[in-house]
């Protein structure tokens, strides 16, 4: 028997409702006390296509997904085609009895199928609770759950309370019979083939319920802990899901939530709101950011605090909207004419989606400046058990930098106040406006200290961007060094940035346990940072691998920039789908074989360069 | 409730036209109708006494716009076709501040028209003053959305092919609770009608027929003053009958209607805001919710 780690992928079309009960079964993981990572695979569309619900399990944190599976639950033929093969010998397929199963294909990679007939059985409860066919056949879920339970050794109750909050809630006391009933069925069912299947969940006895959050509930968590009230953004996957979150936690904390006409309108209503002292953010990916770019720029002029979000997908232009990808580091960090400071965060995992952002916010109103927060497809869709020790409320110490208080206006002799005031660090007392000792406008155009156009003179011009650049090296000693994970002075390091973060942690802990010794430098503060700090972090990577997903290495070339630092090998990966930790521990050991046979017959190359394109 | 259409003069007032002088050089050209506008707009303020500290501009960028930078009030001189949404959203987080956005017509229904549409029917609590001199004057004399057809200029050397924009038709149509127009050769009914916008609930237009002595030698003054007339002095004139207004919207030519062309009451976007029922976003307290309130949603996503 093997407790409390393994992989569920749950397949079918879009409409079928795997998130659904892919989601309810986490939920009732995690209530009895184990941890999940849950991330999801799905096309740009609403119905049809090919969809994957993908839970792994275990008594510990998880943080990243798993490509071996143990139990596939196969909603539509294709999920069995696509799946198969990544079952781990002794492995399950739960499937429709309608559903063909290569039975030959079986025995060969020794994987049970456990077929029930549950679109007939579905069809047959539901049509006394008054279910038309089309919802009945969705009890095929609530059954696939239950048939899981039954497999896996978890108790049916765990399942039932979830099941019958679910549907009791939403659809009524006869739906949710009916479902608890599928349930019930297929967990009877599917309970006499229980102990060919190897991998059991079975709920700690001191278990602690814990929070699901995915990346992008995790901002916009962070951003409310931070005292954000204000959040005006447009659709765009895979981004919507922020304003979305926040707008349903906005009656409870009193927040400000529009949906704009388009991209250019959030970001310019976020400036609107963080011009008056509200913290405000916007969110979107690459496509919307392309539309802000110019907004931002004024931000930057006007030294407005501001934290936009850019949840990458693979592009350029509509490129592969529902996927995930690095592709956009180069551009925040350029984007908008001219010089201005920004600072770019990219958050790796869910409690650091939830601790950056709110750090963002600081960020913004110490420095006046826009913080740009880095995520992607993947880390926005996949959600994790997080204890709520790992998302602190109470210990965020809310900096407003040089923001002045009702108190420091009083004090202030009318017509003397200069948003734009030259100071030793560069920035400027801040005044909100609406106090009459501190009238002033705030201007795009290159101004004067009192905030008036000045769009001419030489000498101010040099003064005021001097003043807006002075503010980089403040904030080049604030801002955070790259982390170390693993043993130190390893012969090889994996560098990587953001949503990366932990597919890179399993990887140096597979590449550690198979004797490659190895670590990992991760990036989550990228810009700006302090060259010569780190140049003494890079000098301790010995073998320096850079894993990224883009194809131009983007983070190399700024540490290349920032260092003179050159990666000795790139793994790049921009297919649109995620690193898994195994995938990289098994390209990093065949880069390591190729180099100790290079090694052997000639003198090493000092950049060598490999692109992996798909891993076997 | 304030009837906008009546709005009267006072006699007296604390807060002189003076008060929001600005400090800085006027830059625009010798004869430009935005002076009319400049000092009408110090004029309405005064007439409503709303102190400067107390009045948010916001512009883009053209000649009009630069008018945040000649008077005495807060502002925020943003980019080209952007006033509106910076507007709204300064409504939005400070719903105490008077917001006014000024722009040209290039900027507020050119560049910036799928702004201007989305703000007609969300009726946000703002004042949009549009200075229109019917062309791109500070990029030296190309067609603007409201040029004529066949309208001359360097980037339309056989005259302009669109039909003109008619900015009072689209802001009746699109929703907007105060439409109304004036003229920058009579700056005194000007800043009335400002005084009627700006004390107006809900998103306000204004359309200034506006001359442009350097790059618009036909809507000059003198073509513009034998073709208006006032609204106000038609007794049975009804701002608040829609079809009577679309009328009067539509008439151009020989006879130019100024003032208040239509007037609505409709719940402004800010007051069914829930999160603004207890005052201005900008005005609460920057985390102000309580750990039961932090707990309450740990317990939901568990």
């Amino acid at each position: 028997m093997i407790k409390n780690n393994m992989t569920i992928k749950i397949g079918g079309e879009a409409g079928q409702g795997m998130d659904t009960s892919g989601a309810g079964f986490a939920r009732a993981l995690v209530r009895a006390g184990l941890q999940i990572f849950a991330n999801q695979d799905f096309m740009s569309r609403i119905r049809g296509g090919y969809n994957f619900y993908q839970l792994r399990v275990s008594d510990k944190p998880v943080y990243a997904p798993d490509d071996a599976t143990q139990l596939v639950l196969a909603f539509n033929q294709q999920a069995i085609a696509q799946h198969l093969r990544e079952i781990v010998p002794g492995g399950a397929i739960i499937h429709d009895a309608a559903l063909k199963v290569d039975a030959a294909a079986l025995a060969e990679r020794n994987v049970h199928a456990f077929a029930f007939p549950f679109e007939a059985k579905a069809l047959e409860v539901g049509r006394p609770a008054g279910m038309d066919p089309k919802h009945a056949k969705l009890m095929l879920n609530t059954a696939a759950l239950g048939a899981t339970a039954a497999i896996t050794g978890l108790p049916f109750e765990r399942i039932a309370q979830v099941i019958a909050e679910n549907f009791g809630k939403k659809k009524g006391s006869a739906v949710a019979d009916a479902n608890l009933a599928m349930a019930r069925w297929a967990y009877d069912q599917a309970l006499q083939s229980a102990d060919q299947f190897a991998w059991k969940l079975i709920p700690p006895a001191d278990g602690v319920n814990r929070m699901i959050l995915n990346g992008n509930q995790a901002i916009g968590l962070g951003a409310i802990a931070a005292g954000c009230k204000f959040i005006s953004a447009y659709p765009m996957t895979p981004a919507t899901s922020i304003i979305e979150f926040m707008t349903a936690q906005a009656k409870r904390f009193n927040l400000v939530t529009k949906q704009t006409e388009d991209e250019l309108a959030a970001i310019l209503f976020a400036i609107g709101a963080a011009q008056t002292g509200v913290r405000a953010m916007t969110a979107t990916s690459g496509g919307g950011f392309s539309l802000m770019v110019e907004a931002l720029g004024m931000a930057g002029m006007t030294e407005t605090p501001l934290v936009v979000v850019d949840s990458q997908r693979p592009g350029p232009s509509t490129g592969m909207p529902t996927r995930t990808g690095q592709g956009d580091l180069l551009f925040l960090l350029h984007a908008s004419q001219d010089e201005f400071p920004r600072i770019v965060l990219a958050p790796g995992g869910v409690a650091s989606c939830y601790a950056d952002t709110a750090r963002a916010f600081n960020l913004a109103e110490k420095y006046q400046c826009p913080v740009l927060i880095l995520t992607e497809g993947f880390q926005a869709f996949a959600s994790r058990s997080v204890g709520v020790e790992e998302m602190p409320f109470e210990e965020f110490v809310v900096d407003r930098g040089k923001t002045l208080t009702d108190a420091d206006l009083d004090r202030l002799t009318p017509g003397e106040y200069k948003r734009y005031a030259l100071t030793a660090d560069g920035i400027s007392p801040r005044a909100l406006p609406g106090h009459p000792n501190a009238v002033y406008t705030a201007t795009s155009d290159e101004h004067t200290e009192y905030g008036r156009i000045e769009d001419e003179d030489p000498a101010n011009r040099i003064a005021q961007h001097d003043k807006r650049m002075k503010k980089i090296e403040a904030m080049k000693r604030e801002m955070r060094m790259p982390e170390w994970y693993g043993p130190k002075h390893a012969p090889l390091t994996l560098m990587g940035w953001g949503a990366t973060r932990y597919a890179i942690r399993e990887a140096v802990d597979l590449l550690n346990a198979e004797g490659i010794e190895a670590n990992a430098l991760h990036f989550i503060d990228i810009y700006p940072l302090d060259e010569t700090r780190l140049a003494n972090e890079l000098a301790q990577a010995q073998r320096l691998i850079d894993v990224e997903g883009n194809s131009t290495a983007q983070l190399a070339q700024v540490v290349r920039v920032y260092t003179g630092r050159t990666p000795d090998d790139k793994i790049l990966k921009y297919d649109g789908r995620p690193f898994t930790g195994a995938e990289l521990a098994r390209a990093v050991a065949r880069m390591n074989t190729q180099a100790a046979k290079a090694r052997a017959r000639v003198p090493a190359r000092s950049n060598e360069f490999l692109r992996v394109r798909a891993f076997p | 409730m304030i009837d906008v259409t009546t709005i009267k003069v006072m006699p007296e007032f604390r807060l002189l036209p003076k008060t929001y002088d600005g400090e800085r050089e006027v830059t625009w050209c010798p004869g430009c109708g935005d002076y009319g506008i400049l000092s009408a707009v110090k004029q309405a303020l005064a007439q409503l006494q709303i102190p400067p500290h107390r009045v948010y501009f916001v512009s883009g960028i053209g000649c009009g716009s630069k008018l945040p930078d000649y008077v005495h009030a807060n502002g925020y001189l943003g980019l080209h076709g952007r006033s509106l949404p910076i507007a709204q959203g300064v409504k939005l987080a400070n719903h105490d501040l008077k917001v006014i956005a000024t722009v040209g017509d290039g900027d507020g229904y050119g560049i910036g028209a799928g702004h201007f549409v989305h703000a007609l029917r969300r009726n946000s609590d703002i004042t949009m003053i549009v200075e229109d001199n019917k062309v791109y004057a500070l990029t030296k004399g190309q067609y603007s959305p409201t040029s004529t057809r066949g309208w001359i200029s360097s980037t339309t050397p056989d005259g302009a092919l669109e039909v003109e924009f008619n900015p009072v038709v689209m802001a009746i149509a699109g929703g907007a609770t105060f439409v109304a127009r004036a003229f920058s050769g009579d700056p005194k009914h000007m800043a009335a009608v400002f005084a009627k916008a700006i004390a107006h609930k809900g998103f306000a237009l204004v359309d200034v027929l506006q001359s442009c002595v350097i790059y618009n030698p036909i809507n000059t003054v003198e073509w513009y003053r034998p073709r208006v007339y006032k609204l106000d002095d038609d007794a049975n004139y009804n701002p608040r009958d829609y079809a009577a207004a679309m009328n009067k919207a539509h008439e151009w030519g020989d006879r130019i209607p100024l003032g208040v062309l239509y007037v609505d009451e409709r719940p402004t976007y800010e007051e069914q805001v829930a999160a603004l029922a207890n005052g201005a976003l900008a005005k609460q307290p920057l985390r102000g919710y309580s750990r039961a309130t932090w707990d309450e949603f740990r317990a939901a996503v568990m």
